[in-house]
């Protein structure tokens, strides 16, 4: 019998790969400056800045470098820099 | 009631690793989505760049059921969903329309005005991006006037649609106009829709860093200066009662409205634009206003 295909997708993470390749810049949040206010997560288009209990990391294997979080912050606690 | 950002729950509805370019506004927006209404919700697609952002066969980036549909036809599909849940008695479960401005003001006007005027149970968002990104920043019936595409290579020369109110002429319980500037703003409003039966629209302006020529870190910065110069007014129209919300509550009296040129620098597409120009836009904008005055009053 032939394998019948289905024209229904699946989620996954990564559905192009894991985009953080595609970067040109780079945030990095300053721990010191950072009040926790949640802005840059709420903004970031990718959901790739990831929300812990009480605080926040960059998911750096898909952030895009958009630079938004850095933009946006008002501490100016996420500095952009050349990736490497 | 205002939504808190801590409020928002963490689960994320569109997964990271998407195709939709850095800095994009429609990811953002359908992120947003997922926030507001939870997974209870059926999502329907047409032709637009959120078709590309899903990502490839067999793997997509939307954790929500999806019908990806032809240009023309995705108020008649999400028609024909509604009808299918009443029918089989489905409570809480929202029809949402995710379509670009390419397929909400001009080829899917007929199937949206039909589904509005029946008043089907749907929630219609059109995120607005002003051209057809997706096929190479063509110009639509939402592209401003003096706005570069590469069909109007001097600029468009006729104004934007105004969609909304049309939308509003149809006499259907919600429509509102929102912003990715002011995302509570526009979570506020997909929850309050949603408590309606029937048709229900929102338009959300969606700046886009590759066809408006702008640093993509700006989507947000973009998509405030519109409400801020007064280019894009928030409101709301529950039932027919007319109601301007968020910032654009205090604009209606032009001292406080930032000039329009703010907006305007900082994005390429309008680089070429003459004095003239700017001068036809703040008459635009300043009509815009008069109307609203009008139906306020």
């Amino acid at each position: 019998m032939r394998e019948k295909i289905v024209p229904i997708s699946t989620p996954a993470k990564g559905a192009v790969g894991k985009t953080g390749f595609w970067r040109t810049f780079k945030p990095i949040i300053d721990r010191e400056k950072c009040i926790k206010c949640l802005l840059c997560w709420l903004y970031c288009p990718e959901g790739a800045i990831l929300r812990t209990d009480d605080d926040i990391t960059i998911d750096y294997d898909y952030c895009k470098g958009c630079g938004i979080c850095a933009n946006e912050c008002p501490r100016k606690a996420i500095e952009i820099v050349l990736e490497r | 009631m205002t939504i808190t950002i801590k409020s928002l729950s963490r689960e994320e509805y569109l997964l990271p690793g998407n195709a939709s370019c850095p800095g994009c506004p429609a990811s953002l927006g359908l992120r947003l989505l997922g926030k507001a209404l939870g997974k209870n919700m059926i999502l329907v697609v047409p032709a637009s760049c959120t078709s590309i952002i899903q990502g490839p066969y067999p793997k997509t980036s939307i954790k929500l059921p999806l019908i990806n549909v032809i240009f023309a036809s995705s108020a008649a599909t999400a028609s024909g969903i509604a009808a299918a849940l009443e029918i089989l008695g489905k409570k809480g479960v929202h029809v949402v329309c995710w379509s670009g401005d390419g397929g909400t003001v001009d080829i899917g006007l007929q199937a949206l005005s039909g589904a509005a005027e029946r008043g089907d149970n749907i929630l219609y968002i059109c995120y607005d991006n002003e051209a057809y990104m997706n096929t190479g920043i063509q110009r639509s019936g939402s592209t401003p006037y003096g706005a570069w595409t590469t069909t109007t290579v001097l600029g468009k020369r006729r104004h934007k649609k105004n969609l909304p109110m049309m939308m509003v002429v149809h006499d259907v319980p919600y429509v509102a106009t929102a912003s990715i500037g002011y995302p509570l703003d526009f979570i506020e409003k997909i929850r309050k829709a949603a408590r309606y039966k029937g048709f229900k629209y929102i338009h959300l302006l969606a700046p886009c860093p590759v066809g408006w020529r702008f640093p993509p870190s700006k989507t947000i910065e973009i998509g405030r200066l519109a409400v801020l110069t007064g280019m894009w007014p928030l409101y709301e129209v529950e039932r027919g009662k007319f109601r301007l919300t968020g910032v654009s509550r205090s604009l209606l009296d032009k001292s406080k409205r930032s000039p329009i040129v703010e907006y305007i620098k900082i994005q390429g597409r309008f680089s070429h634009i003459s004095e003239e120009e700017i001068r036809i836009l703040e008459e635009y904008v300043d009509k815009l206003w008069e109307d609203i005055r009008k139906i306020i009053s």
